[in-house]
């Protein structure tokens, strides 16, 4: 299996939120925290977009190449998970993300900023898997379930995909090949290849 | 002999000046400074796995995801019902 990776398609995207909404129950991620936020482009004008963004468990993360006291690892099938009992809370990933992703939960005594919480593509955190340690530092483990992320498997218009990156961006080119558009985008070719992994069914061609 | 010396001498810089140039090597998989954590593939000691592989068979596992991703693909599953 390649890298675990999250797919936002904008053209599907409704903003309907239930990503975030999923991801929050699924976790029972705390107030003022979200791992996973819906930004629209746009937004109320023709042509408007909207995008699904938490961590995107980047191949080259900056967040760990910045982190002090290293607190951060990546695991197997390429998810970058960090360890709160290292974590000091310092702040120096969330300047270095540049997806926002990492968040410091604040309603603490006179506003503390905790430590760091994210998006840890439901695979948990370096606790025994499925342990009530591993939820209540990181929530569900899914993945060690046999489960994609909660976030992309409840995505009601399935814009949002997660899972191996050569399969997810099989079945996105799959969907560009059916609504004809799509590939024109500036870097689709660069970040997305060629089919290498056969993305199953190829969809009928309008004519 | 102060050539060959000096040669030799050139050639240890250069090889030690362009160690620096290469890229660090990741860190091994699951590791860090904290606790080490164990692959994905092993399963959870939980009530909610899902069916249709065995802990700790990573081929399983790796299949069985594999199905569940096809299952964001709406084409693929029309394809089956026809």
């Amino acid at each position: 299996m390649a890298r675990m990776k999250f797919l936002c398609d904008a053209e599907r995207c409704i903003e309907c939120n239930g990503c975030v909404t999923a991801c929050k129950a699924e976790h029972d991620v705390p107030w003022g925290v979200n791992r996973r936020r819906v930004v629209t482009l746009n937004d109320g004008l023709p042509g408007e977009r909207s995008v699904s963004v938490a961590c995107m468990h980047c191949s080259d993360a900056p967040c760990m190449a910045v982190c002090p006291v290293d607190c951060f690892y990546r695991t197997d099938d390429g998810v970058v998970l960090h360890d709160k009992d290292v974590c000091i809370g310092c702040g120096y990933c969330s300047y270095a993300c540049p997806f926002g992703a990492p968040q410091f939960p604040t309603n603490g005594t006179f506003g503390l900023r905790g430590k760091m919480d994210k998006c840890t593509f439901c695979a948990g955190g370096p606790e025994p898997h499925g342990s009530e340690a591993e939820f209540e530092k990181y929530g569900r483990n899914r993945l060690a379930e046999g489960k994609l992320p909660s976030c992309a498997e409840m995505c009601s218009t399935k814009a949002l995909l997660g899972g191996d990156g050569d399969v997810v961006s099989d079945i996105f080119r799959t969907r560009v090949l059916a609504r004809g558009k799509g590939s024109e985008v500036w870097g689709w070719g660069t970040a997305y290849g060629r089919p290498t992994q056969g993305g199953g069914a190829q969809p009928e061609v309008k004519k | 002999m102060n050539r060959i010396t000096a040669s030799a001498l050139a050639a240890v810089a250069a090889v030690g000046l362009l160690s620096a140039c290469g890229k660090a090597p990741e860190a091994p998989a699951g590791t860090t400074a904290g606790k080490a954590d164990k692959p994905a593939y092993q399963g959870a000691a939980d009530a909610y796995m899902a069916q249709g592989w065995k802990a700790g068979d990573k081929a399983s596992w790796e299949q069985h995801l594999r199905d569940r991703m096809q299952g964001q693909n709406e084409y693929a599953r029309t394809a089956v019902k026809q």
